[in-house]
């Protein structure tokens, strides 16, 4: 009984510190583009995640959370051994806390790694080397990493589309602010649809909803008509600046883009919530139902005080330290005006949302900047930085080995300290 | 701490070129008292002038060293990062070439004969004028990368730039009529100082010339 309480105290303590550097780091990348734009406050986007990013832990994280828990090691393969329960215990806190460890080292030194990149290397890690090569569900593993590479180029590919179509239907008129206005209510519409329908639809049933699939359009439907007339109301109230306009003609037109992005920015959040807690409380979850019923596979649902656990600490690291990280990159993105802005930010967030639906932990950020680089291909972008984009494929490549290691280290260090 | 997002956008050229034109223009436009103090002959003013002319240039030298310094050949951008560069090259002429008329003006001692005066100034100002619209023109580049370079904002870009070339054509006319007149009058000049004023008008022409260049510049931008 001892025993399983220091298993959940460690794997609590260990899962709320992931969620507080994913709110202190990673949430600052899903609402920097807002406040970079001015679309948000900071304190406005501060309050929008941790609603949004709480709401989509509880609401639709947890297939990414099943996923994280037993999807990538073989229960079957530790069932049958005499100390399986304890190996998985062991190694889900020599996760956590390599992936914690190696998201300081990394972000002390400045190098840009996903969150669900180390989780995800240090599971592998652990288990390959501290319990046996079989015990990784290989093909799993192969489906994550392929998402890895899917979900930047797919979320790269519906930001170009977006972004073009704004080009052409608004940008490029005579009269640009006028099909703003005009087509800016459609835009918020089917942003805000996307992301009902794919959360009803994948979503609701963890917190044992089920809804009939004509019933969930219907609700997706009502909920972005409602989100697109209060949105129309907003825009309908923006009056166009002449001064500003002679200095910037886009001015008005990027003002009604703002209202959108507002929305965009909701989506995000939710998205970032509804994938990113999974790394923390993912490997949490494992090692609390296994302290709790002494057994791998127990068919025990996902406590909710776990998944609120993850969203807590999301929001407590925003709180903390998200808004300077926001401050700070708000103010270097500048080039993301509202109109691109939330092409990336709506093209990030479906691919995101969808990945979560179907339980793969995808990097948020490294989505985003697919859906910026689709941007900049539409020629959206004044200026991206190859080099960066370079290096983000670099630490993409490395930080897996390095989870890996990391968590082979603790496995054993656990197995010899902890009883 | 590293950023992922912040750092993949790399420094965008565009807000600073439009500055650097700003600059070139202000310069540029010094040229007009500078001129009206050479033919009044007030050499006080003139070298006061010529001191902010220097300044301006100075300026805008080295804010194009800024700009390219922070374009390195990793940035993807909607055009070619040469034609930038180049468009930045001309911008900068207008500059230069205004020091250069300021320049040989003061250290020749030269002054302006009373019959080509006004006519003078005439094409001072026509010239400042192109290298205005020139301003007028880059303005437009924050708009035209926001459109995507496509559609309306190309349109008004391309009429700017056809204003620009009507400028100029207005120029080497009166650069012309001005060289004529000299012609009549360069007998009763020292021909050493009529050689020096031959000088200074296709210099001071050169402006509008680099402002019609800014132009053609932009163009090429628009057929991307």
């Amino acid at each position: 009984m001892d025993a399983q309480l220091v298993y959940i105290g460690l794997a609590a303590a260990f899962g709320l510190f992931m969620a507080w550097g994913i709110g202190a780091n990673d949430v600052a990348n899903a609402m920097a583009t807002s406040v970079g734009s001015k679309a948000l406050t900071i304190k406005q986007a501060i309050l929008v995640a941790a609603i949004f990013e709480f709401a989509g832990a509880v609401l639709a994280g947890g297939e990414v959370t099943s996923t994280i828990r037993k999807g990538i090691v073989d229960a079957d393969l530790l069932i049958g051994m005499e100390d399986g329960p304890r190996l998985l215990i062991y190694g889900m806190l020599a996760a956590l806390l390599a992936a914690g460890t190696w998201l300081l080292i990394a972000s002390r030194n400045g190098w840009p790694v996903s969150t669900t990149h180390s989780i995800v290397g240090a599971i592998v890690g652990f288990a390959a080397v501290g319990i046996g090569v079989d015990a990784v569900q290989w093909g799993k593993v192969g489906t994550i990493v392929m998402s890895w590479v899917v979900s930047p180029l797919t979320a790269g590919f519906i930001a170009y589309l977006i972004y073009r179509s704004v080009q052409k239907l608004i940008l490029s008129q005579d009269d640009p602010l006028a099909k703003a206005k005009r087509y800016v209510p459609v835009y918020i519409f089917l942003a805000a649809f996307t992301i009902t329908l794919v959360t009803i639809l994948k979503g609701l049933s963890h917190v044992g909803l089920t809804i009939s699939l004509r019933d969930s359009y219907i609700l997706a439907i009502a909920l972005a008509a409602a989100i697109a007339l209060l949105g129309s109301y907003f825009i309908s109230r923006i009056e166009a600046d002449p001064k500003a306009e002679k200095k910037q003609h886009f001015v008005t037109v990027e003002r009604v883009f703002g209202i959108l992005m507002v929305v965009t920015a909701c989506g995000m959040a939710f998205a970032h919530g509804s994938n990113d807690v999974a790394n923390a409380i993912g490997p949490l979850a494992a090692v609390v139902s296994i302290a709790t019923s002494g057994e791998i596979g127990a068919k025990s649902a996902l406590p909710i005080w776990v998944l609120a656990l993850g969203g807590g600490g999301i929001v407590v690291g925003l709180a903390t330290f998200g808004r300077h990280v926001i401050a700070t990159v708000g103010k270097k993105i500048t080039q993301l005006t509202p109109s691109r802005g939330f092409a990336a930010e709506l093209a990030a967030a479906t691919t995101i949302v969808i990945a979560s639906g179907t339980g793969m932990p995808i990097s948020t950020t490294h989505t985003l900047v697919g859906a910026v680089l689709g941007v900049g291909m539409a020629r959206g972008i004044e200026a991206i930085d190859l080099r960066v984009v370079a290096r983000i494929l670099v630490s993409w490549v490395v930080t897996i080995p390095a989870g890996a290691f990391l968590a082979i280290i603790f496995f054993f260090l656990f197995k010899t300290v902890l009883p | 701490m590293a950023n992922m997002l912040a750092n993949i956008f790399g420094s965008s050229p565009v807000r600073p070129l439009e500055k650097h034109i700003d600059l070139a223009f202000r310069c540029a436009k010094k040229l007009r008292p500078f001129v009206a103090a050479v033919i009044d002959k007030d050499h006080k003013r003139m070298a006061e002038i010529r001191g902010q002319i220097e300044v301006l240039e100075h300026e805008a030298d080295n804010m194009k060293k800024e700009i390219r310094l922070h374009m390195p050949k990793s940035l993807f951008m909607p055009v070619p990062r040469e034609d930038l560069l180049e468009l930045l090259l001309v911008q900068d002429k207008i500059a230069n070439r205004t020091k250069d008329v300021s320049g040989v003006i003061m250290g020749r001692k030269m002054s302006i004969p009373e019959p080509i005066a006004d006519m003078f100034l005439e094409f001072v100002d026509s010239n400042i004028d192109a290298a205005k619209q020139a301003r007028k023109s880059v303005r437009e580049l924050d708009e035209l990368f926001t459109a995507g370079f496509r559609g309306a904002e190309v349109d008004l870009v391309s009429e700017l730039i056809e204003e620009l070339d009507q400028i100029e054509t207005k120029t080497d006319e009166q650069q012309t009529r001005l060289r004529s007149t000299l012609f009549d009058i360069e007998k009763t000049l020292d021909p050493i100082d009529a050689m020096f004023l031959y000088e200074v008008i296709s210099l001071t022409g050169e402006i509008a010339d680099m402002a019609e260049r800014v132009g053609r510049r932009l163009e090429l931008l628009l057929s991307h």
